[in-house]
């Protein structure tokens, strides 16, 4: 049973991300191929496929970090911008979390949240310092805020990137792989960051394959292959009753061991 | 004995460093900033920029340092009349000589700063610029909050490689009049031939006490900025 019930949310009453008719190639490779999908406000959809299945890049290109050579993206109804200050703006309001971590490496923690805030938004030090200081305490290392980096665990560091992610107040979070590069004693500590964030009705594309946060809290999950999206549907019916004999080869290989 | 302090009376040895000290540090600061924005251009998305930073780096790292300098003293401030100093001051000539030399070694340094900052620059991972974009920092707050701080700390050790280079390049503006440790050595041995080794010496040593130090100090900060990932 899904902590936000079975029914996926209706994704077209305010659609927070459109993409339609999406096409990206690298050379000769169609990584994503005609993606056609909608996210509604407040909604959380999963997107699982094996690797190389272009899970990553549709997850890049909602926020542009991938060009794409066709289709459109829009965000609240804009098209994505193409470069410049209105990419910039746009990004501010989309909140991006890596496979591994990226914060900041000459900044200490404080100061990795706090960067977006005042040089984007405008917000004084002070201001800033008490907003990061609210979110880190929300994902739990509020007393690691002095130090750098490198000396956190993996799995501090990936709460710390989320909460410079939320330091912005995004419309939506995108998540690449969030939990795939930590040690497996660190990963429930970020998937409980991410549950209680999906609970609180955060706009979320998460790419990933752990399948105990898909049924916990993904109202959608979107399985890609070759890149196309080759199977939508509900957590509990994607996971039990697949459609497709792509999805059935990928979970039976997932889920017996 | 006497010969020899007799010509360390004479001869202001002190100001004559004092001055290389001035050369290095102005030349320094200039190649500093314009070897920063050529390494920026060549890092920049817009092609133009690009091609214009690899220009630079390319004409100028490659020409001697002899002919930048007699360039800018006699090409660009003897016949084209483009003087850095006010005309009707009293200490033109000295000014003149002392600013171009200068831009001279400030040119041709900031060549080797871009060289050494971009491959700082590559030392920084691609995360952290995407990290930064996708908070919402535009090209270049990205570079200036993000990217430079690391690249600086990463291209410490041929910074401080260059800046050594640069103290003893400073002798170079010897050759278009700038009065500062090479020009007095020449005017010292001219008159005092006798004394050659011990005039060889006193210089040598005047700048190994200017250049040793950079060289512990870029060493230490090279181990104490470094980024730790």
């Amino acid at each position: 049973m899904g902590a936000r019930g079975t029914e996926p949310a209706t994704a077209d009453a305010t659609p927070v991300v459109v993409l339609t008719g999406v096409n990206k190639h690298f050379g000769t490779l169609h990584v994503l191929n005609d993606i056609n999908l909608a996210v509604g406000k407040g909604e959380v959809v999963v997107v699982l496929g094996p690797s190389g299945s272009g899970k990553s890049t549709l997850c890049r290109a909602v926020n542009r970090l991938e060009t794409i050579d066709s289709g459109t993206i829009a965000i609240d109804g804009v098209p994505l911008p193409e470069e410049g200050k209105a990419l910039a703006h746009l990004r501010a309001d989309v909140g991006m979390v890596f496979q591994s971590f990226n914060l900041f490496a000459h900044k200490t923690v404080l100061d990795n949240v706090t960067l977006g805030p005042i040089k984007v938004r405008g917000l004084t030090p002070p201001e800033a310092e008490k907003k990061a200081t609210d979110l880190l305490d929300r994902v739990g290392v509020a007393d690691q805020a002095g130090k750098y980096p490198a000396q956190l665990s993996g799995g501090q560091q990936q709460r710390v990137a989320i909460a410079r992610a939320l330091a912005m107040d995004p419309k939506l979070m995108l998540f690449d792989e969030p939990t795939s590069a930590l040690d497996p004693e660190m990963i429930n500590e970020v998937l409980d960051v991410m549950v209680a964030l999906a609970g609180a009705g955060m706009t979320m594309i998460v790419v990933t394959h752990e399948m105990g946060f898909a049924r916990k809290a993904a109202d959608r999950v979107v399985f890609m292959a070759a890149g196309q999206i080759v199977e939508e549907n509900s957590p509990e019916e994607f996971f039990t009753h697949p459609q497709t004999d792509r999805a059935k080869d990928f979970l039976s290989k997932i889920l017996t061991h | 004995m006497s010969g020899i302090s007799t010509l360390l009376r004479e001869y202001d040895v002190l100001g004559a460093f004092w001055v290389t000290i001035q050369l290095t540090l102005w030349g320094a600061l200039g190649a500093l900033l314009l070897g920063t924005v050529v390494a920026v251009c060549r890092v920049s998305p817009v092609g133009v920029l690009q091609r214009a930073g690899t220009w630079f780096v390319t004409l100028v790292r490659n020409t001697p340092l002899t002919l930048i300098v007699a360039l800018c003293a006699l090409g660009v401030s003897n016949t084209l009349k483009i003087s850095l100093a006010p005309p009707d001051s009293p200490t033109f000539i000295v000014d003149n000589g002392f600013r171009w030399g200068v831009v001279a070694l400030a040119v041709y340094h900031a060549s080797f700063v871009a060289e050494a900052l971009r491959s700082g620059i590559n030392t920084v991972p691609t995360g952290q610029a995407e990290a930064a974009r996708s908070i919402g920092l535009g090209f270049g707050a990205t570079l200036r909050h993000v990217v430079l701080p690391q690249a600086f700390r990463g291209a410490i050790a041929p910074l401080g490689n260059t800046l050594i280079a640069l103290t003893k390049n400073t002798t170079v503006v010897a050759t278009v009049g700038v009065a500062e440790a090479a020009y007095l050595m020449r005017n010292m041995i001219e008159f005092n031939p006798s004394l050659l080794y011990f005039i060889f010496i006193v210089m040598a040593a005047g700048f190994v006490v200017l250049t040793l130090p950079v060289g512990l100090l870029f060493t230490w900060l090279s181990n104490r900025l470094a980024v730790r990932r």
